[in-house]
């Protein structure tokens, strides 16, 4: 997140038509990669809970916008109230902004800047879907996700972005979200499936991708939107640290890929095209709070280091027994907390601010500034998490049923099937199609 | 009459449909299958997760002929089924007592 540009009074910011264009075409692509996101987790379960997971990341795209519209950005970008929170009336319900009033210190309407932080707060919470596949009821994660986004991302996106949030004024340096989104939603998921358990079948059962496609699908859209999440991110482009931006989530992304492929060739003998998505995820996720302080060729060195460590991460689950299923700790809370500590060794101080990472001369400040950050974000997330996980399981109950986790989530939760690949069954003619079963059983001559 | 059933690779398929048309069959039923004999399976890695993949894909071919074209129609399938390597699969045949044409409701070896 920028910092305001500093400006005489006289000499106020005006509406730049240009920032806001692209402001807005920003916004349009960060809300792509919920979508996206679908695809990617949604490839990568089973055929029977494909539809729950797509619609476990799409719900949020409902939920999120309303409470955002409501509270939300009242509560993460109004007025300081302790260093922890927001609140300003004028931004309940988006009714007391006027439409040409400016983001203070910023050249984009309000409007632009609440509808770009949206769609944010709006991927946030769909990310931990990937830890919780296969075997959550439908209603409990929409009232989790409801109960989150209030207690956990409205509060934890003002302590790092908003004016006079703590990690803020701390000078955290997260430029587009690797702590409030990515290590946010990652100890999320961790302390969820501490508290809701393991898929049937875990460790047993082979559980391997239905469709990679499908992820390969998404983890481009992703790479694609993402370009909006980390260049809009500076809010405009009056100084070129919008473009760096843009530059360094492209070298770092590839430098990720690579270096997840090449880690699995070694490690298991193949290039997988999971590990070229998980790789290409793991190096977006990692430049996110980066790409606004580090070189291109520091960005390679941070892509890189993200996709070898998140490929060796992935791997623990099996070995400390929690099962979360699609990588959200292993890809997000390590590549957040990864990409989030290396701000403290790559920051050249010549980009989006004058802090200097040790490589640079700066010494360890700035990496004691983003431990804090990291660490501080992590367990208020994990625990808080985890508590509101363990008191919707304790009344409404968390988890389908043993029998309808086996048989298929998405018959139980949506009443639908993904795909209908059989030829047969097109109807009967002259009858309705509808009432098939019945007309057929009257037919029976021998019937047991 | 015979039901001959061939379980073989499936890349197979195109070779020993040629091979019946040119031994005069009309018409035959395919379906996808998945099995194993000594071929067993292969090993798949998804981020670094191992999985036994067991059950190897294989087509599985059904024809109907009169008794007496079932030997030399059970070599022309394995004819052109055989790659000579494992997991070529098997071709067996069993007896059949009655077929209908559904069409014309001719029975018996008329129906083929």
């Amino acid at each position: 997140m920028a910092p305001a540009i500093t400006t005489l009074a006289a000499d106020a910011p005006a509406l730049s038509a240009a920032n806001t264009g692209f402001m807005l075409i920003c916004s349009a692509l960060v809300m792509l990669m919920t979508p996206a996101l679908a695809f990617f987790y949604g490839g990568m379960v089973r055929v029977k809970s494909t539809l729950n997971m797509l619609m476990m990341s799409f719900i949020s795209l409902g939920i999120v916008t309303v409470l955002w519209v409501l509270f939300g950005f009242s509560m993460a970008f109004g007025t300081d109230i302790g260093s922890l929170v927001g609140w300003s009336s004028d931004y309940l319900g988006l009714s007391g902004i006027g439409i040409t009033e400016l983001w203070d210190g910023y050249t984009i309407p309000v409007y632009v800047f609440a509808v770009f932080q949206l769609m944010f707060a709006i991927i946030t919470p769909a990310l931990i879907s990937g830890a919780l596949a296969d075997r959550v009821k439908f209603t409990a994660w929409a009232l989790f996700i409801t109960l989150w986004v209030t207690i956990v991302y409205f509060p934890v996106a003002h302590w790092v972005w908003g004016t006079g949030g703590w990690l803020f004024d701390m000078g955290v340096i997260d430029f587009a979200g690797g702590t409030a989104v990515h290590i946010n939603a990652g100890a999320a998921a961790l302390g969820v499936i501490l508290v809701i358990g393991k898929r049937v079948g875990f460790k047993k059962d082979p559980m391997r991708p239905h469709s990679l496609p499908l992820v390969m699908l998404g983890a481009g859209l992703l790479w694609f939107g993402w370009f909006g999440f980390n260049a809009g991110s500076w809010l405009g482009n009056d100084d070129g640290v919008g473009a760096v931006m843009f530059v360094n989530t492209q070298v770092a992304t590839a430098a990720a890929m690579l270096a997840w492929l090449a880690y699995e060739k070694l490690r298991h003998g193949s290039f997988t095209t999971l590990g070229a998505a998980s790789g290409a995820v793991a190096g977006l996720v990692a430049i996110t709070p980066s790409g606004g302080s580090c070189s291109p060729l520091g960005a390679i060195a941070i892509g890189a280091i993200a996709g070898l460590l998140c490929a060796m991460a992935v791997g623990l689950k099996y070995r400390f027994g929690y099962d979360d299923s699609l990588d959200v700790v292993g890809v997000h809370l390590v590549g957040g907390v990864v990409g989030s500590l290396l701000v403290g060794l790559f920051a050249t101080g010549g980009v989006q601010s004058e802090a200097k990472g040790l490589f640079y001369g700066g010494g360890l400040e700035q990496l004691g500034k983003q431990a804090v950050g990291v660490f501080s974000v992590l367990a208020y997330s994990l625990l808080v998490s985890a508590l509101l996980a363990l008191i919707i399981d304790r009344t409404m109950g968390m988890r389908v049923s043993e029998d309808d986790e086996i048989s298929g989530i998405d018959q139980v939760e949506h009443a639908e099937t993904a795909y209908d690949f059989s030829g047969a069954g097109g109807g009967i003619a002259g009858r309705g199609t509808s009432v098939a079963t019945p007309v057929l059983s009257e037919n029976k001559k021998v019937d047991a | 009459m015979k039901l001959i059933t061939a379980v073989v690779k499936p890349h197979r398929l195109d070779e020993i449909k040629e091979a019946l048309q040119a031994f005069g069959v009309h018409g035959l039923t395919v379906t996808e299958a998945s099995g194993y004999g000594r071929q067993r399976g292969h090993t798949e890695v998804y981020r670094g997760a191992e999985y036994t993949v067991d059950l190897v894909p294989k087509i599985r071919i059904e024809v109907l002929v009169e008794d007496e074209d079932a030997e030399q129609l059970i070599d022309v399938v394995v004819k052109a089924a055989r790659t000579g390597k494992i997991g070529d699969g098997k071709v067996w045949s069993v007896p059949v007592e009655t077929a209908v044409r559904v069409r014309t409701g001719e029975r018996g070896p008329d129906a083929l």
